[in-house]
């Protein structure tokens, strides 16, 4: 709240009136994860997969969480979802408000009847996602059955209803089909609208087009896209792909090692990357100017998530690496420009982050 | 569908004729007398007798010539008669095969439902006490011999316990509780492991994340979506164990004095009666390529994704 009470009378009832209104006050945003910690025990060790995470969603907002696999953007999700393996998965710390109330921290029936109602999530690979033995009406309706407490036939007719939404043919005639049955595209807009049943606030697509070809991949998220303007839908975006990225989203987090290291609004981070890693990651998509040049790769792998780099996650990696890059964790720290003000939304892990914009 | 029952229906006679086929040629090479006994003791046999026996059932014909005799009877229906009652083998086998039916079916009752609820709540519970406990059980009993289990469970609710009589009236309910579950002891282990690897796999199937992060509560994600699919290969496999069964039931009706198919077996081994050795094994071949025929039908039904033809 920005508002202190000891203004103006009438300001003072206008921050009362934001009280009252919280913890879903105008203020609060729809989603907020609060310094996750997520780690996973394993044989060799625990792994840390997700170490302070901090990001948040607004209603009609598009998030893309960008980074390579292993960097912890598929667990951060799955923390949000309560879908966590545990064990060996385990929440260590941290907090996911959804409209001001931490789902971690509620009770299981009250969290489910939340997923699926009031969050939902897409999966990259609607073939092992969907149930292999259940007709597709079946598991479309079995939203509505679970939490709409609605008649196997009333469920089936509102599965036609939104597999015609997502615009499958002859939805009537398939809707008893089975998954193998139909085409990748079509079982992901199936999927789609499994998220979509219940008009949720927030859809989390982990990866949502990886699995298709370049051609549907585009139909799938313009249709992801348009239905999320239609409903006012938070969506939180995962992937690895900057190209998917580039037309949906609103703003982006960049992920490396279980952390944030860059965030900022779509255009700038294209036009001005803060972080190394960010950069490199531009520079190592092909572009046709530089056709038969060497493909742009950062040199190196991803770090094991049982011994992550003391310091920077990234400084094995990075071109601009100091002394004090293996010494020191950088902190998520405001982007300023030339004269000192704080650029809207951007924000870098990166002791070097000045060379790295402006140089 | 059809054309897939026809086609199987098909490979059963090939099946059937390649089993009996074996089992002739082994009868043939025994050495003895198959009739030897039915002649007298050793020091009165007289050879006119011996030759008559030999002529009336045709033992004296080239193996080929009385295997082709064998099928053409049992084309029509006829197993031809045995060597120590003379009566037709069917109808010595009939009310027999009833007794092991009853037997079979009580033991794939107890295989399934103790299999698949061990296996369950194990996969349920992993890596807790109980876990650790049916892992061990389970190695342990499969490692046990029929005639073992058989014996211990007699022992044990039989003589110490007296829950149930040792041999008490064949028409007592009570009385099938102990051989079936002899019976069953083995492949409900087996039944149990395989249910816990399956379940275990397919909690971590992404299909389940998808019944969770939809809101479905816990106990439909696990009733409708994870035991829909673990019944699969459970099905499946007792399908294929009727086999391992049937052999079991020979042991176990011999030590529960159980008159089925099994005891038959045993007594006409002992007296080289090698129509009724022939008999039990053509309907056993029989019965396994049906009931492997139903299952593979069971699970075109369960698995969508699997079409016959």
């Amino acid at each position: 709240m920005k508002k202190t009470v000891d203004d103006a009378p009438g300001a003072g009832a206008a921050a009362d009136t934001l009280k009252a209104e919280a913890p879903d006050g105008p203020d609060t945003p729809l989603l907020q994860v609060d310094d996750l910690h997520v780690e996973f025990k394993t044989r060799d060790g625990v792994a840390r997969a997700v170490n302070g995470v901090s990001y948040s969603v607004d209603a009609g907002e598009t998030l893309a969480v960008l980074g390579e696999s292993g960097s912890g953007k598929s667990v951060t999700a799955q923390a949000i979802m309560g879908i966590l393996d545990t064990p060996p998965g385990r929440i260590a710390g941290g907090r996911v408000l959804y409209r001001g109330e931490d789902l971690l921290t509620m009770g299981e029936e009250q969290r489910r009847s939340i997923r699926g109602r009031k969050i939902s999530m897409i999966f990259q690979d609607a073939l092992s996602a969907l149930n292999p033995v259940f007709s597709v009406g079946w598991q479309l309706g079995e939203v509505f059955r679970v939490h709409q407490g609605m008649s196997k036939k009333d469920a089936k007719a509102k599965a036609v209803e939104l597999m015609e939404r997502v615009r499958i043919p002859a939805a009537r005639e398939r809707v008893n089909d089975y998954p193998h049955q139909f085409s990748g595209g079509m079982r992901q807009r199936i999927m789609i609208a499994m998220a979509l049943a219940l008009e949720p606030d927030l859809i989390i697509a982990d990866e949502p087009t990886t699995a298709l070809d370049v051609t549907v991949q585009a139909q799938i998220m313009d249709l992801l896209a348009e239905l999320q303007r239609e409903y006012r839908m938070g969506l939180i975006l995962i992937t690895h792909d900057l190209g998917v990225v580039a037309d949906v989203a609103d703003k982006i987090a960049v992920m490396y090692a279980g952390r944030i290291v860059e965030t900022a609004p779509v255009h700038e981070l294209y036009k001005n990357p803060a972080h190394p890693y960010t950069k490199g990651l531009l520079q190592s998509i092909p572009r046709l100017d530089q056709k038969g040049q060497e493909l742009y790769a950062i040199k190196g792998l991803p770090p094991s998530l049982l011994r992550i780099p003391s310091g920077c996650a990234f400084n094995p990696r990075c071109p601009r690496a100091q002394e004090v890059c293996t010494t020191e964790l950088p902190v998520l720290q405001p982007v300023t420009d030339a004269d000192g003000a704080d650029l809207p939304g951007r924000r870098s892990a990166c002791h070097f982050w000045k060379e790295t914009v402006r140089g | 569908m059809g054309r897939y029952v026809v086609r199987r229906l098909g490979q059963m006679v090939v099946v059937l004729l390649g089993a009996t086929m074996i089992l002739f040629a082994c009868l043939f090479v025994i050495p003895g007398d198959p009739v030897g006994s039915l002649a007298g003791s050793d020091k009165a046999r007289d050879p006119a007798v011996i030759a008559q026996l030999h002529q009336r059932y045709g033992l004296d014909d080239p193996l080929a010539v009385q295997y082709g005799n064998y099928i053409k009877r049992l084309v029509q229906g006829d197993m031809g008669e045995d060597f120590t009652q003379r009566r037709p083998v069917s109808e010595i086998l009939a009310p027999k095969l009833v007794n092991t039916a009853k037997l079979a079916v009580v033991a794939i009752v107890f295989d399934m439902v103790i299999g698949m609820l061990v296996g369950v709540v194990a996969a349920l519970r992993r890596y807790s006490l109980l876990d650790t406990v049916v892992t061990l059980a389970t190695t342990i009993v499969v490692g046990f011999p029929t005639f073992v289990i058989g014996m211990l469970l007699l022992n044990t609710f039989a003589v110490q316990l007296k829950w149930v009589p040792v041999i008490g009236d064949p028409g007592d309910p009570k009385q099938i509780i102990l051989p079936a579950l002899t019976l069953a002891l083995v492949d409900a282990a087996l039944v149990a492991r395989l249910t816990r690897g399956t379940m275990l796999e397919i909690l971590r199937a992404d299909y389940v994340k998808t019944a969770v992060a939809k809101g479905v509560p816990r106990r439909q994600v696990l009733l409708k979506h994870v035991l829909r699919n673990s019944v699969i290969p459970v099905i499946t496999y007792i399908g294929i164990s009727f086999g391992t069964l049937l052999g079991g039931a020979l042991i176990t009706e011999v030590i529960f004095n159980w008159d089925g198919v099994g005891m038959a077996m045993n007594t006409a081994v002992q007296q080289q009666n090698n129509p009724i050795i022939i008999g039990v094994a053509t309907w056993g071949v029989l019965i396994f390529v049906l009931l492997n025929l139903l299952v593979d039908l069971l699970y075109a039904v369960l698995d969508p994704r699997i079409r016959l033809g």
